[in-house]
């Protein structure tokens, strides 16, 4: 695959380009047909790309909030996923919260690059970038919030005191009967 | 610290769906456990060795243990053990297949079929008093085809029918002085001669017929010297005593009724007097001996009155009694001691002069002197008669000689077993290679395919066989290094006999066995007793290269100002490196948690006067000791006068006893029980050695308990004064138990419970913050089981999480115990079946794993039962948290499963004594429980979670490897040539 693109690659582009000398006057000698004014067409023309162009980004905007609002059905499914595995240590639950965990986690690393596809100078997507990390925090909550509530978290006293050693004591004593 | 939750949680998950019962398969039996079968010492036997039959030796044993031992190899036939209150007088054969016991201060009576030891019959014998002198007297009398045994015990003399224990007749002998010294029936005649004696100078003889209990004459004499100890008879109608200075020697003729005495100074007869003599009973017609200080002499009577010194030896003699080999001929057999070798003579006992046989055979040194000798004889192919002697060591051993060498020998002074402790083996180094591996290719291949037919399923029950044998026979377990899991180590062990055995864990084969010099008996120490065993050097880090020793500890004498006697020896190979006789005596050993550069354990002996010392007495040990001085305590627990008392140091010793090493006392406190309502029966403290992995307890809801974790408490069990009897004997408001927790530093009583209409005995293990105790419930008539438990209520605040997460808590500071402990606790009784012989519990090096209690039952067995169903949080209705957390619904009795004996089908007979050990695996504990058998096994009380067990299916693990990797490399080269295509493509 690799090499076949490489041949093409290096085989040279062709394009034609048909825009080319559209607003300079015609070298030869034939009319404009009747009803054609150059001079709008090139207005026009100018209006249109610029439309388009909005409407792109438009398009962008639209599609980076819709990205960045994806989350949010997920956060649902997850909690609905979550209600269901309930609150006791077992394989299913701990799947369920360990990828609770682990989707927003991965999603925050990859934040750049979701919205690569609808970087564009005119579109702000700050807005979007900042509902979609937002929404994965929230979702990461969830996540560490299953996890409490499943008992993992080390958030109570016991925790930090079920491994300590018995206190030393400074006296010491023996005996008991007589031999 | 969530990881470890998880993990426990995890854990405990993956284990509730397990069976949580601990058993044993069929072929895992010997695997890891093994148990020996031993007798004690031996007291009597008798030889039955008819021409048919197997030819058999009965004994009877100071461990109170009657058995059939084969004569050929010295197996056990069969074996009765019987309580420790139902002392073996004596035994005999009868009518050639009763075995006959005499038990229970001549009170009980019983016949045992010879072959089988089956009991036939059994008939109680009773008397007018109780006298000290019990006779068993074998007579070839018979009244219609049966045999009758002469009985005299408790002052009544019984004649007993053999075939069904009848007594025929019986005959009071109620003189209130009358001190019965033989009972003899001369052969061949029907009559029963009873001698004893009177208030000191009066010698009575009754003439009775043997076939009725008629009294045929009753005479008595008066000897003004008085008479000392035992007579000796030396014909059938003449014995020889002693007067009451021991030197003239008495010769008491009664023949016709006419009693005569005749006298003989004993300087008399030997030149050079030793002192006050002592006579040595034997049966031997016409030959008696005497013993003074170490010499002893055998004497020959000659017509009734002439006395006739025939031997003088310095060398220690026993004598065995008489032998009849034929009509008229007596034969008997001298033991002799020299150094290395043992000499045998059998003479017949009117001819001294010649020997009929005379043999020398070479002698371990660590057996000790001859105690006892027993002959018997057989006919050799050239019809002359042959000898073999059963002979009774000092180390309680027993040897079979004949023809001059040592057919076999047992080691039954293991059944009585003082202490108990381990010692690791030497490490394994490069070329040190002990174990023998396999030496044969052929051999290593036909084991490794054996096993892997076993493996596949196609082994033939010959097969599985071999492959079991195999499995029990390796020689992995019973190398002389140490091993990575901590499984094989050395129990040494201190027998009653003053023998100190090294046995190996693997499988029980003793390693060393040393006669200990401190605890033989010397003119400096008459009668030494061991008593304890402590660790003497345990080498750690620094001083790897020293042995590891023992100290034993030893006293002359019964009482409790005897000099005590030391000694230290080396466990790799047995040698006493040094042994001390003590001038002060020994009441009290304190094993010190301090050790020296050369990790020896700083002990304290306290004495009779409360004076301490320290052993070792070096300088360096005393300024170890001297840092710590004023935090060394110690108590002492009068049992008789009902008082706990707590002492501290004071200073050096001064008077006469100064030494560098000896310290004075003071009392601190003590507790004094109300001597006319309470009586201490039973005192326990946690074992110096067990580890504790935590402090905290938690349970349900995230909660923590802080457990009270001291070594210095002491739980003591007293009962009412009427309590202290038999169970049954007292009605339940008579009757009651109290049992207290006490500080052994500050005297504090901690806590302390009444159990009204209950009495001993109590048996008790303590371990961590818990004690658990076994006693009897009257109101209930049902053995009890009660557990304490013990916690710190002044640590319950520090609940403060980031207190925690950043140190700041003082639970692991050092604490005094002088500040004021808020305790609270917690217990629970339970019904239990079982009357208990003793508890232990198990013990692991980190203490994570959980606990289980290790009980002696009455039937001789080991039983474990987990900690678990010991909790008193536990309730009828267990909430769903508290399930998840482990806790048992509450039952009124706690559960016997008849899987978690870890005896298995075994019994310990005579079970006294459990010790645990713990292995170097955190999950296992190894077991030895000792009585006249001893028992030795592993234990995981939760599995062994961490390693694979034996039967870890290894075929299947490589076989889903290998298929692993053939599928990874079958869908590698498949891809690759896809793709390859693909790219065609």
């Amino acid at each position: 695959m690799e090499k076949g693109k490489g041949i093409m690659g290096s085989g040279g582009r062709w394009a034609v380009d048909f825009s080319d000398n559209s607003t300079a006057p015609p070298s030869r000698d034939i009319p404009d047909p009747p009803g054609f004014t150059r001079a709008s067409v090139d207005q026009d023309d100018s209006t249109v790309s610029r439309q388009k162009k909005d409407a792109e980004s438009n398009w962008k905007a639209q599609k980076a909030w819709e990205v960045a609002q994806a989350p949010f059905k997920n956060l649902l499914m997850m909690g609905f996923m979550m209600w269901m595995a309930g609150n006791t240590v077992h394989l299913f639950s701990i799947g369920i919260t360990f990828s609770a965990l682990w989707q927003p986690i991965s999603a925050l690393q990859g934040v750049g690059k979701v919205f690569e596809p609808y970087k564009d100078n005119k579109v702000d997507l700050l807005g979007p970038k900042l509902l979609f990390i937002a929404l994965n925090l929230g979702g990461l909550a969830l996540g560490v919030w299953k996890l409490n509530t499943l008992g993992l978290l080390p958030t109570h006293a016991s925790d930090w005191v079920s491994s300590l050693p018995p206190a030393q004591e400074v006296e010491y004593s023996g005996g008991g009967i007589p031999l | 610290m969530a990881i470890r939750s998880f993990l426990i949680l995890f854990i405990l998950f993956f284990f509730s769906s397990l069976n949580p019962i601990l058993s044993l398969y069929e072929d895992q039996v010997g695997l890891v456990d093994w148990h020996q079968q031993y007798l004690g010492k031996v007291k009597q036997a008798v030889f039955h060795t008819h021409k048919t039959g197997r030819k058999r030796v009965v004994v009877s044993t100071e461990e109170n243990v009657v058995a059939s031992l084969d004569l050929g190899q010295g197996e056990i036939f069969w074996r009765h053990v019987l309580g420790s209150n139902d002392v073996i007088d004596g035994i005999d054969i009868a009518l050639g297949k009763y075995v006959i016991t005499l038990s229970s201060g001549g009170s009980i009576l019983r016949a045992w079929n010879l072959p089988d030891g089956q009991m036939v019959w059994e008939s109680s014998l009773r008397g007018p008093k109780h006298s000290k002198s019990l006779f068993l007297v074998r007579t070839n009398l018979k009244i219609e085809k049966d045999n009758i045994v002469i009985i005299f015990s408790n002052g009544r003399l019984n004649a007993v029918s053999c075939m069904d224990g009848e007594v025929l007749w019986e005959k009071d002998f109620e003189g209130e002085s009358l001190k019965v010294q033989q009972v003899i029936q001369p052969p061949g005649s029907n009559l029963i001669y009873v001698v004893g004696f009177a208030s000191s100078s009066l010698f009575e003889m009754y003439q009775i017929n043997a076939l009725n209990g008629e009294l045929l004459k009753h005479e008595s004499a008066a000897f003004s010297g008085g008479f000392l100890g035992e007579v000796s008879p030396v014909f059938s109608e003449t014995v020889v005593a002693l007067d009451s200075t021991g030197l003239i020697l008495l010769t008491i003729s009664f023949q016709n009724g006419k009693i005569s005495f005749h006298q003989m100074p004993i300087s008399n007869l030997v030149k050079d007097s030793f002192g006050p003599a002592k006579i040595i009973p034997s049966s031997v017609t016409g030959i008696f001996a005497i013993k003074m200080n170490a010499v002893t002499i055998v004497i020959r009577v000659k017509d009734e009155s002439k006395l006739e010194v025939v031997e003088k030896t310095n060398h220690e003699t026993s004598i065995s009694d008489a032998l009849s080999i034929s009509e008229g001929q007596q034969a008997f057999a001298l033991v002799q001691h020299a150094s290395h070798e043992i000499h045998l003579r059998v003479k017949l006992a009117h001819n001294w002069d010649d020997n009929l046989l005379k043999e020398s055979v070479k002698m371990d040194q660590h057996r000790g002197l001859v105690h006892k000798v027993y002959i018997n004889n057989y006919i050799r192919t050239d019809k002359s008669y042959g000898f073999r002697a059963l002979i009774v060591m000092e180390d309680h051993s027993l040897l079979l000689l004949q023809q001059g060498e040592i057919v076999w020998s047992r080691e039954d002074g293991l059944a009585s077993i003082i202490d108990v402790t381990t010692s690791e083996l030497p490490v394994e180094r490069d070329g040190v290679s002990v174990a023998k591996v396999e030496h044969n290719l052929f051999e290593w291949l036909k084991g490794h395919m054996l096993k892997l037919k076993g493996t596949l399923m196609l082994a033939s029950p010959q097969d599985i066989a071999a492959i079991q044998s195999m499995r029990l026979k390796n020689s992995e377990k019973s190398k002389m290094t140490r091993d990575h899991n901590g499984f094989r180590k050395l129990l040494i062990v201190l027998t009653r006999a003053g023998k100190l055995f090294a046995l190996h864990t693997g499988d029980g084969h003793i390693v060393w066995s040393h006669l200990l010099q401190s605890l033989q008996k010397s003119k400096v120490c008459q009668h030494p007793i061991g008593l304890n065993l402590y660790k003497w050097q345990v080498p750690h880090h620094h001083a790897m290269d020293e042995n590891p020793s023992v100290l034993v500890i030893g006293k002359c004498g019964p009482s409790s100002d005897a000099p005590g006697a030391l000694s230290f020896v080396d466990t790799y190979t047995g040698k006493e490196l040094s042994s001390l006789s003590l001038v002060h005596s020994v009441a009290q050993v304190i094993p010190l948690p301090y050790t020296d550069s050369t990790e020896q354990c700083l002990h304290l002996l306290i004495d009779a006067d409360k004076h301490a010392h320290l052993y070792p007495k070096t300088p360096e040990a005393i300024s170890i000791f001297e840092r710590e001085f004023s935090n060394i305590y110690w108590y002492s627990v009068e049992d008789d006068n009902g008082i706990i008392k707590g002492h501290a140091l004071r200073g050096k010793c001064t008077g006469e006893v100064a030494d560098e090493v000896c310290f004075d006392t003071r009392e601190l406190w003590s507790i004094v029980f109300p001597s006319e309502s309470e009586k201490i029966i039973a005192t326990v403290t946690r074992k110096l050695n067990e580890v504790v992995h935590t402090q905290a307890k938690v349970i349900a809801d995230q909660e923590v308990m802080y457990k009270y974790i001291s070594r210095n408490l002491l739980f003591v069990a007293t009962v009412a004064l009427k309590g202290s009897v038999e169970i049954g004997s007292v009605t339940p408001e008579e009757s009651w138990l109290v049992a207290y927790l006490i500080d052994t530093v500050t005297g504090r009583i901690l806590h302390q419970v009444t159990h009204h209409g209950s009495q001993g005995p109590v048996h008790a293990v303590f371990s961590e913050n818990w004690v658990v105790y076994h006693y009897f419930n009257l109101k209930a008539h049902r053995y009890e089981m009660s557990v304490i438990e013990i916690y710190d209520q002044s640590r319950a605040d520090n609940k403060d999480v980031w207190k925690l997460v950043l140190g700041k808590h003082n639970l692991t500071s050092p604490i005094s115990l002088y500040s004021r402990p808020d305790v609270i606790t917690k217990s629970q009784s339970y019904f239990f079946t079982h009357s208990v012989k003793a508890i232990a519990v198990t013990s692991t090096t980190k203490g994570i794993t959980s606990k289980q209690l290790l009980i002696g039952t009455i039937g001789d067995q080991v039983l474990a039962l987990d900690k678990r169903f010991l909790d008193p949080r536990r309730t009828v209705n267990p909430t769903q948290a508290e399930k998840e957390e482990g806790i048992i619904p509450l039952t009124d009795s706690l559960p016997i499963i008849p899987q978690s004996y870890v005896t298995h089908a075994l019994r310990v007979e005579g079970l006294r004594g459990i010790i645990t050990v713990p292995a170097k695996l955190e999950s296992t504990t190894l077991v030895f429980a000792h009585g006249v058998d001893l028992f030795f096994t592993q234990l995981a009380p939760s599995r062994t979670y961490d390693s694979l067990t034996d039967d870890f299916n290894y075929a299947l693990l490589l076989i889903t490897i290998v298929a692993l990797l053939a599928a990874i490399f079958v869908t590698w080269t498949l891809s690759e040539r896809k793709e390859l295509q693909e790219n065609w493509r």
